[in-house]
C-alpha cells in the first residue's frame, strides 16, 4: 500500500512518533493537516505549525469485521474519529473506546502489512 | 430555455455477471434505452457516461469512446467519475447541454463490473473513494465509513439497529416484482439483526450487495420530442449538485449530509417545488443508514426524524411517500457507476406507469432521485415531473 513516499504526510507521522504532533493553523484559527499549502476554509497561505493537543475525544467509532486485504490479519479492529482541538484525526483505536472516550495519538502499525498508522490509546 | 425530456430508458439485470465485460453490459442497457425512445442512433450528439473503478476491475481507462462504440453511437464521449455519484453527474451535464441549446439528443448512462474482483478486491477498490492518507491507512472501509456515520447518528439523535433493519426489510419487499433486481427475496427483521457484522453497528443486511450492471437513458429537448412525435411524458425539471470535504474527519457534520442538502435545494428551486410536492423518491441507500441521511437531506424529515420512517410505514409501498420502490441499492443492487442513471430509469417508469410498482403510486406526478458519492462528499439530486 505505502510503496511510495508522501512528503508532508510522512514527516507528520515522524513528528507524532517523536511526541511532537502538530496541525496547521491559518491566521483565522482554522486547523488542517499536511500536506497542505492552502487553508481549506479560507484560502489563506500563511499556515503555521501548531502543537497538537495531547488529549483528543472520540466522536465516533466502528469495529470492522470485513477488511480490505491490507488489513486482513487485523480483523476485528476498531477505527475511530477523534477530535484534537480544531482538527479531527482518524485512527485505529483500543477496542474498548466509546463516544466521549479521551485518547492520545501514537504511531502503531498494521498487523497485516507492518505499515505505520495512527493509533488512539485510552488516556 | 428548453425543457429536457426522458425519451427512453434501459437497464441490464443487476446482479452477478462476472464473466460479462463492461462494454457488453452498457451495450445491452443502451439497446433497451434506444428501443424505448424511438430516437435514431445517428441523432445522438454526445455520450456522458459514469464509471468508478474500471481501471481496477477491467484494466480499462478512457471508457467514454469505448462505450459510445459499444452503444453504436458516433459522437464525442466523456467518462464522469464521482465515485458512486458518477452517472448522477453525467446526467447533470446532459441536462445542462440540452438547456443551453448545445444538443437536442444525448445518451447518458453508466456501467460497473465488480464481482470479478471478489469481496476482498471489491472492498479494496471501493475504499479508493475515501482519503487514502487519512482514512484508508487507518483501516477505513466503505462500510466502515458509513458505520462511523451511523454511530454518530445514534449518538446525536438516537435510533437502533432495529430501525435500520426495517429499511432493509422494506427495500427487499419493494424489489420482489422488479425483474432487474439482484435480490427478489423477502427478509425478516430477525434475519437482518442476526446477520454477521461487517462494521458495527452495520451488519451484512445493512449493506448493498456487490453488483454488475449498466443503465442508460436517451434525453432530448422539448423541440426534438415534438418534431419527432415522441411519447416522452417525463421531464427533468431540476438538477442540483453539492459537495463536502473528502474525509469524514474534515466535515462540519458526521450525522448529516450537507452536500445532498445543497443539491436538493438547488434542484427544488429550479423545478419550483418544495419537499412537500414530492410524491415518490429513489435515494442512495448503499447502507441502510444512508437512506436515513438521504431523507433528511431531501427535507422530507428534519434531522434526527427519518430513522423511524420505515418502521412507522411512512416510506413503504403503501406509505405516504414510498422510498425506493425499485428496491433501492440495498436490494436492486449497486453497480457503482451505473447507479445514478438507474435511479432515473426506475423513476421514469414509476411516473410513466409501466414499472411493476407503479400501481403503488397511481397519481404520482413528481419524483426525485438522490445519488451520493463516497460518504456524500459528492451528491446530485434530480427532479422528474410528468409533463404530458
Ligand atoms: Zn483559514
Amino acid at each position: 500500500m505505502s510503496d511510495h513516499e508522501n512528503a508532508g504526510y510522512d514527516e507528520w507521522l515522524d513528528a507524532i512518533a517523536g511526541g511532537d504532533g502538530y496541525f496547521l493553523e491559518c491566521g483565522n484559527g482554522h486547523g488542517s493537516l499536511p500536506p497542505r499549502r492552502i487553508c481549506p476554509e479560507c484560502g489563506a497561505t500563511d499556515l503555521e505549525t501548531t502543537p497538537l493537543p495531547e488529549a483528543g475525544t472520540v466522536e465516533t467509532y466502528t469495529v470492522v469485521h470485513v477488511a480490505a486485504p491490507s488489513f486482513a490479519d487485523d480483523v476485528p479492529y476498531t477505527t475511530a474519529v477523534a477530535k484534537f482541538g480544531p482538527v479531527r484525526l482518524t485512527g485505529v483505536a483500543d477496542d474498548d473506546v466509546e463516544v466521549g472516550t479521551d485518547v492520545s495519538v501514537k504511531i502503531g502499525e498494521s498487523e497485516t502489512t507492518g505499515d505505520r498508522l495512527l493509533r488512539f490509546e485510552r488516556r | 430555455m428548453t425543457g429536457v425530456r426522458i425519451a427512453g430508458v434501459g437497464l441490464t439485470h443487476f446482479g452477478k455477471h462476472p464473466e460479462r465485460t463492461g462494454r457488453d453490459l452498457f451495450a445491452e442497457a443502451s439497446e433497451h434505452a434506444f428501443a424505448d425512445s424511438g430516437v435514431s442512433h445517428d441523432d445522438i450528439e454526445a455520450l456522458y457516461y459514469g464509471n468508478f473503478m474500471g481501471e481496477l476491475a477491467e484494466h480499462q481507462g478512457h471508457q467514454g469512446p469505448l462505450m459510445a462504440e459499444a452503444a453504436g453511437v458516433r459522437a464525442p464521449a466523456t467518462r464522469y467519475e464521482s465515485a458512486c455519484a458518477s452517472s448522477g453527474v453525467a446526467i447533470r451535464q446532459a441536462v445542462k447541454d440540452v438547456r443551453n441549446g448545445e444538443a437536442d439528443a444525448l445518451l447518458v448512462g453508466g456501467a460497473e463490473r465488480m464481482n470479478n474482483l471478489g469481496t476482498a478486491g471489491t472492498t479494496e477498490a471501493l475504499a479508493i473513494a475515501a482519503d487514502d492518507l487519512y482514512e484508508v491507512r487507518a483501516g477505513m472501509t466503505f462500510p466502515g465509513a458509513y458505520a462511523l456515520m451511523a454511530r454518530a447518528y445514534f449518538d446525536e439523535f438516537g435510533g437502533s439497529r432495529e430501525d435500520l433493519a426495517h429499511i432493509a426489510v422494506k427495500n427487499h419487499e419493494h424489489a420482489l416484482p422488479n425483474e432487474h433486481a439482484q435480490f427478489q427475496n423477502e427478509i425478516s427483521i430477525e434475519q437482518a439483526l442476526d446477520a454477521p457484522m461487517i462494521a458495527e453497528p452495520l451488519g451484512l443486511f445493512d449493506a448493498c450487495p456487490i453488483t454488475d450492471g449498466a443503465s442508460a437513458a436517451v434525453l432530448v429537448s422539448d423541440e426534438y420530442a415534438e418534431e419527432h412525435g415522441l411519447d416522452a411524458p417525463v421531464s427533468i425539471t431540476g438538477t442540483g449538485q453539492g459537495g463536502d470535504r473528502m474525509a469524514l474527519q474534515g466535515r462540519d457534520y458526521l450525522a448529516r449530509s450537507p452536500a445532498a442538502e445543497e443539491a436538493a435545494e438547488e434542484a427544488y428551486a429550479e423545478a419550483g417545488i418544495d419537499a412537500g410536492d414530492v410524491d415518490v423518491a429513489e435515494v442512495h441507500d448503499c447502507f441502510t443508514i444512508a437512506e436515513v441521511l438521504a431523507l433528511e437531506a431531501l427535507d422530507f424529515y428534519a434531522p434526527g426524524e427519518a430513522i423511524g420512517a420505515a418502521r412507522r410505514g411512512e416510506t413503504t409501498r403503501d406509505g405516504d411517500r414510498p422510498i425506493n420502490l425499485s428496491g433501492g441499492l440495498k436490494a436492486k443492487g449497486h453497480p457503482v457507476g451505473a447507479t445514478g442513471t438507474s435511479q432515473l430509469v426506475e423513476m421514469t417508469r414509476i411516473l410513466r406507469g409501466d414499472h411493476p410498482n407503479s400501481d403503488s403510486v397511481p397519481d404520482a406526478k413528481t419524483g426525485v432521485t438522490h445519488n451520493a458519492g463516497g460518504t456524500v462528499a459528492s451528491a446530485t439530486v434530480h427532479v422528474l415531473e410528468v409533463v404530458s
